[in-house]
């Protein structure tokens, strides 16, 4: 038997399923945090989320709407700074973060600060790197949760808010980043890609249900690498579902979307 | 690991700039002009209750760099940022650390012309300011891009008192690029680290839950870089939920976030972060944030509505009487602590 379920609802179902239980994860608001809440109900009641504003380990009510609310600081075991969640991050404690952008490159570089004309007179202006450079550039595992189509993924990053893999191979550490961190997969509606370990280039491993690797790849602005057995996405429960659409988000901010 | 006696083996030490970023410093970090400043500055226990309206016409000048305390909509001096829209500042220098309906509001009077951007033009999950993303297009506004550590790691240095504080962040991107930081190799580890210069603001304005008139206070839930804040800028405005007595800031000096020293001026403005979020006050006026982002669009109404709920205003609490009062207030409240999900309510 199947059940019905839209591509946002999948997404956040699969990439709920990565977060082990006692793993820290830094997150922001939206489909991310959803992905959060339904590991935390799930499968990881000990995932311990951390939001930028200062909040560590909250037990959220539902979704928050800013990362600095209420919500996000609801039943948590401290509330502290934004340097002290950042730092925390940096020397190494965080294992996850979920991170989102207008572009992604091949080899995860994000875009979220501008599309179009110049830095200084931009055609499109988006809100900068927030914390996604910071939770991009200390997280152990970088991973993107965003709808495939060829327009956000792209050969090239207009502009690198964020760091993947750099220009692939050893790039990253060569910049200077933590040895250890970059990205790690990416969750679509259509598929779940992860990075080959030599080129760093995106590679697909699974295809979503009711998707094509063709698919895939022409809702994609750059050649994917296909992992030598590419496996079938298991659709979501519907313990998952119903978690997700009466807990996690019952007034459907997310998933409505 | 290089030893000590390794260290001293070479003749002359010199650290490495490996790169410097190409975009604009708007603020001196240089730690000496900031001590000559605050050993001017009074240390006296003296009344600083004024009104907003006198501290900002005291306070915040045309051109200044400001930085406005809380995340965004959560914990921010939106009263003050509305009276600076009726003051009519402009020219100033802005700190974008995670802002959201505070710089909505200041692009919407145009009130700053460079920018230090962390986060801005935004309001998270309730989508972007269609106002905030037109005065960014336009080309007026000279910015310089950073990250949110970042900022609170430059208004960090400033709090310690040294010009630039390391990281690890920013490293390979065009954050970097467009950024006035330098990586420079690291004298113990060889490692490449990001600079981060000291940021002192000329003014920032906190909006906290209580304070007495001195200038002590106390702010519940998340600071972000709040402490560090009071402690960077040049002059400190607190506007507060409520005045409370030193006596009661006294009974329990652990609750005190900022000493009375680092502050000019205290402003008794009860839901001073209307329509926004003051934890364990009242919740954000959604409603009235999507009423915002809607009535942008169109440049004649948006006109229309900022004369009627900023520039016609007495007071934050005309706006508030405008915007529902105090049932408003109290719905808010009961969303806040949840109680509207609790049985019979």
């Amino acid at each position: 038997m199947t059940t019905a379920y839209n591509p946002m609802e999948l997404m956040i179902c699969v990439a709920a399923r990565e977060l082990e239980d006692g793993a820290t994860l830094a997150v922001g608001t939206g489909a991310p945090c959803a992905a959060a809440m339904l590991a935390q109900k799930l499968n990881s009641p000990n995932l311990s989320i951390m939001f930028e504003a200062g909040s560590i380990s909250p037990q959220l009510p539902e979704m928050p709407i800013s990362v600095g609310d209420s919500r996000a600081g609801h039943k948590a075991v401290m509330v502290s700074t934004m340097g002290a969640v950042m730092e925390t991050c940096q020397r190494g404690y965080v294992d996850y973060t979920f991170l989102g952008g207008a572009q992604i490159d091949k080899y995860g570089n994000l875009n979220s600060t501008y599309v179009g004309g110049t830095h200084q007179k931009p055609k499109v202006r988006f809100p900068g790197s927030g914390g996604a450079n910071d939770f991009g550039s200390f997280c152990w595992k970088m991973m993107v949760l965003t709808v495939q189509d060829a327009r956000r993924f792209v050969e090239k990053c207009e502009f690198i808010t964020t760091p993947g893999w750099l220009q692939g191979g050893n790039s990253r550490y060569e910049a200077g980043l933590p040895e250890g961190t970059g990205p790690y997969k990416v969750f679509t509606n259509m598929a779940i890609m992860d990075f080959e370990p030599e080129s760093k280039r995106m590679r697909i491993i699974s295809v979503n249900p009711g998707y094509s690797i063709k698919d895939v790849q022409d809702n994609c602005g750059f050649e994917l690498l296909k992992a030598p057995k590419i496996t079938e996405t298991e659709p979501p429960t519907e313990m998952e579902l119903r978690v997700l659409r009466e807990e996690v988000d019952p007034h459907r901010y997310v998933i409505g979307r | 690991m290089k030893t000590q006696a390794m260290i001293e083996e070479q003749e002359y030490m010199t650290i490495n700039i490996i790169k410097k970023g190409m975009g604009e410093l708007f603020t001196d970090p240089d730690p000496d002009h900031a001590r000559r400043f605050f050993q001017k500055k009074t240390r006296k226990m003296v009344n600083k209750a004024m009104t907003l309206s006198e501290a900002i016409k005291t306070f915040v000048h045309d051109g200044d760099y400001l930085a406005t305390g809380g995340f965004g909509g959560n914990r921010s001096p939106i009263a003050a940022c509305h009276e600076i829209l009726r003051q009519g500042r402009t020219k100033m220098g802005f700190c974008g650390h995670t802002t959201t309906h505070d710089f909505e509001i200041l692009c919407a009077g145009e009130a700053f012309d460079r920018l230090d951007a962390g986060y801005i033009v935004g309001l998270e999950a309730r989508g972007l300011s269609p106002c905030a993303r037109k005065y960014m297009q336009s080309g007026r506004v000279r910015v310089t891009e950073w990250t949110n550590y970042s900022l609170s790691a430059r208004i960090r240095a400033a709090a310690m008192g040294v010009p630039f504080v390391p990281a690890r962040n920013l490293l390979g991107t065009d954050t970097f690029d467009t950024s006035a930081s330098m990586i420079i190799e690291c004298p113990y580890t060889g490692k490449k680290l990001s600079l981060h210069p000291a940021l002192y603001p000329d003014v920032a304005i906190i909006h906290v839950h209580e304070s007495d008139v001195y200038g002590n206070c106390r702010i519940r839930g998340i600071l972000k870089s709040d402490n560090d804040l009071a402690r960077a800028a040049k002059r400190t405005i607190i506007t507060c939920e409520r005045l409370i007595s030193n006596e009661e800031i006294r009974r329990d000096p652990s609750e005190t976030t900022i000493p009375y020293f680092l502050v000019d001026a205290v402003c008794e403005v009860p839901f001073g972060n209307y329509p926004g979020n003051m934890v364990y006050e009242y919740f954000s006026d959604e409603e009235h944030l999507r009423e915002w982002l809607k009535v942008e669009e169109d440049p004649d109404l948006f006109r229309e509505f900022l004369k009627k709920n900023i520039y016609d205003c007495k007071d934050h609490h005309e706006y508030i009487n405008k915007n529902g009062g105090m049932e408003k207030m109290l719905r808010l409240r009961t969303i806040e602590h949840l109680l509207h999900k609790e049985a019979n309510k």
